[in-house]
Parts: structure tokens; sequence; C-alpha cells
């Protein structure tokens, strides 16, 4: 903890974030429950555009959560990217196999002479 | 001091333990990687149960449709207004969580304790919330029947709504036994037995015309698909068993993997919750006692507060993809 500028208070900024996040989860909410039909039909890269949007939506509660309530914006830059780097990397890495062959699965099953669950 | 609390004005020699890597002192870096580390832990169960979701896409279960109880709100279908709920309860626990960390700084002993009392208090209102959403989905709503391939089938009226096996199963007069394990063999006990035998469900769905079957399949409007009376009345000859709720084995609501998922993932969570508690209400002693006025630092406070936002930033993922994907 740098002692520098440890010293002044941010509540003002806390509070605008807690805003910020609770303004994301209520949108998140009305369209979970709605589930608008020209958004949950189209799909892009085998999902539908309102999971992007959920995704996206998440993506960016949780950049606020670790930037303002973690304090990650304080850090040294080499820090920052020793957290963040190995997470997006690996994350992504093991979400894009899985999904790919669970989707891979779903055709076999589909295809195959034997039913699965019937 | 110099044990808990590292600063460069601790020790000037940089192999001494005075040095900083990164300008982050030694107890926060070690939670900052235990958070990257669990954070992989939770990546690596939530991308299964995205597999296993892709791998049956055709057939899974609409979450909205599974949690739509709302405390004292008996029978009105509300969907997700309770999780959602349960978010606001965590993100504001947050919130006070990081305040404590600000008073912190400004060494405001008082300010402290009360935000921490606000967090702990938080963190326990959440986590009586998920004891009830788990108890409702493991008593389920309005049961179902099992094919022998392991489908569910769910019973609906004329205009799609759900209806419960309460509501038109027949009693016949047949004696049913529950298999104690003195009657058993090997001193095992059998499967608890539902409310309705598979006969009883059967022979009144016959005997009410205007109920139709509601099959796992997604349509092309991702509704589940309800089939008519003749396809439904064929359907129906292969049940072998009543299911009512959930839990590791069969579930009510569709495939099992849904409820396996959501039992060892939220209640993973759930677990980090409960340490969470645990250890704020520990470091919430200490601010009370004064150990933290005394080393000048309220430095234990920023990480344990790291904790506990991760808690709440695992949830936000669980919440999207549980809940809303």
């Amino acid at each position: 903890m740098g002692q520098a500028h440890a010293h002044e208070s941010n509540t003002k900024r806390i509070w605008i974030v807690f805003a910020l996040l609770s303004a994301v989860t209520i949108v998140e909410v009305f369209l979970g429950i709605h589930k608008p039909l020209w958004l949950y039909k189209p799909e892009l890269l085998s999902m539908n555009l309102l999971n992007w949007i959920f995704i996206i939506l998440t993506i960016v509660k949780a950049y606020y959560i670790m930037w303002a309530f973690m304090h990650l914006e304080g850090e040294k830059n080499n820090f920052k990217t020793s957290i963040v780097g190995p997470l997006v990397f690996l994350i992504l890495y093991l979400v894009f196999i899985l999904l790919v062959e669970g989707n891979y699965v779903f055709d076999v099953f589909k295809t195959s002479h034997y039913k699965w669950i019937f | 001091m110099g044990a808990t609390v590292t600063t460069t004005a601790t020790n000037e020699k940089t192999w001494d333990g005075g040095n900083e890597p990164m300008g982050a002192s030694y107890g926060k870096m070690m939670m900052w990687f235990f958070i990257v580390s669990d954070a992989l832990t939770f990546s690596g169960f939530l991308a299964a149960y995205g597999f296993s979701r892709f791998k049956f896409i055709e057939t899974w279960p609409i979450a909205d449709e599974v949690f739509t109880h709302f405390p004292f709100l008996h029978g009105v279908d509300a969907p997700m207004y309770y999780v959602a709920l349960m978010t606001f309860i965590l993100i504001f626990s947050s919130v006070t969580m990081v305040l404590a960390v600000d008073a912190g700084h400004q060494l405001q002993k008082t300010k402290v304790a009360i935000y921490m009392l606000l967090t702990i208090l938080g963190g326990l209102i959440f986590l009586g919330s998920q004891a009830w959403e788990w108890k409702n989905f493991i008593q389920g709503s309005h049961g179902a029947v099992e094919t022998k391939g392991g489908s569910i089938l769910q019973f609906v009226d004329k205009d799609g709504k759900r209806v419960a096996l309460a509501d038109f199963a027949l009693h016949l007069p047949k004696e049913r036994i529950q298999k104690e394990s003195q009657l058993g063999i090997w001193f095992e006990k059998g499967e608890t037995i539902a409310s309705y035998s598979v006969e009883e469900v059967v022979e009144g769905f016959k005997a009410n015309p205007s109920l139709l079957i509601r099959s796992e399949h997604l349509n092309s409007d991702k509704k589940k698909t309800v089939l008519t009376r003749e396809e439904s009345l064929a359907r129906l000859k292969e049940a072998t068993m009543v299911v009512e709720g959930a839990n590791l084995k069969h579930n009510e609501y569709g495939h099992k993997l849904f409820a396996n998922f959501f039992f060892f993932i939220t209640g993973f969570h759930g677990f980090h919750v409960f340490s969470g508690v645990v250890i704020n209400i520990l470091i919430f002693f200490n601010v009370v006692l004064g150990t933290y006025e005394k080393r000048r630092s309220y430095e234990m406070v920023e990480k344990v507060g790291l904790y506990w936002h991760f808690v709440d930033l695992v949830w936000v993922f669980v919440f999207t993809f549980f809940y809303l994907v």
C-alpha cells in the first residue's frame, strides 16, 4: 500500500459505480424476463444476439468491480497485466475448446443411430 | 508490524523483504494471485456447464421456468426477481466493503467497524436466500414423469401452463410400500416413493381430456414443444417413474445435468460466501479490538475486501450463465 495516494477519500466514485452496476443489472433482468424475439432469434457465431448482450454486459460489470472496487486502477501496469492477462487468455482458450467440442458432440448425438435420451 | 504489513519504510534493503515487486505489498499480491487461481477454478466449472449445455442444446431447461418463486408471493409466477434481488444484496455488500476499506485509509475505526458489520449482514442474507432457493428447487413445484429413456414429461393445460400432479392424479386403491432399511436386501433402503404412482398419474391423465404433455424439446420459437393429445397418450406409455423436485439423479425441470451443475456451482460459490463471512467476522473483531489502529494500517481490511469483491465478481458470472443466458 503506497502511503502517498492512500489518504484521499473516493466515496463519491464508489456510489457512482454502484449506480452503474445496478443499472446494468436492471437492464439484464428486464431483457432476461421479456426476451424480445428480435434479439432472441438471430444468431451470431452459433449464439443468439441476446446472449451476446448478456455476456458483454457481464464483462462490463466485471470490469467495474475489478477496477473500482478491487482498486486495480490504482495498481502498476505490470501488476494489472499479470492478473488480467492469464485470466483472459486461459478462459478464452478453455471456453473456445469446450464449446466447439460440445457443439460437435451434439451433432454426433443428433446424427447417430443411437438415441441417448428419448 | 513487519510481519503483517510490509512497506518500503520497514526495511531498506532490496533482498531483505523491503522490496515491493510491482508496487504491491506481499499480502495483497498473494491475495490477488490466489484470486486468479480461484477464478480459473470457477471458469472451469462454468465452461464445463457450457460444454454440457451445447451438447444438449435442444433439450436444456429454461431457467426462467425453473426459478419462479418469491417469498410471500405464493403461486405468483415471478421469474428471476428473486435472483435479481440476491444479486443486488451481494453488490450492495460489496459497496459497504469498499466503503470500509476507504474509511480504513483514513484510519476511522468506528466507520470501518460499521461498514464491516453491514457487509457481514449482507453476506448472511445472501446465504439465507440461497438456502431458500435450493429448498424450492429440491422440493419442486409441479412434478413430472420420467420415461425409460431418461427424458422428462411435464403436464400442461390447454394454455400451456404447467399443471401439478396433485391436481389430476387419481388415488387408486393399491398399497405402496416405502422400503425401509430393515425390509431391504443388505439393509439398503429403497428410493423415497413419490406422492403418486405412475399408474395413478397415467389414469388421472386419461380421465382429464384437457391435459397435454410438454416435452423437453425446444421449438423454433425457443419454447418447449407441447404434444397433441394423441401423441401425449402414446408418449405416456413409456413413463417409468414419477419425479418431484430435483436431486442429483432426477430433475422434474428437465435434464439432470442442469440440477447437478446448479448444486455444484452455486454450492461452491455459496461455500466461498460462507468462508468470506467467517473471515470478515474475524477481521471485524480485530478492527473493534483496535489491532489495526495500533498498526496504523488497515491493509488487512483491504485484503479481505479483495476476497469479498471476488465472491461478488463470481456471482455476476454465475447469475449470467445460470439464469440469463
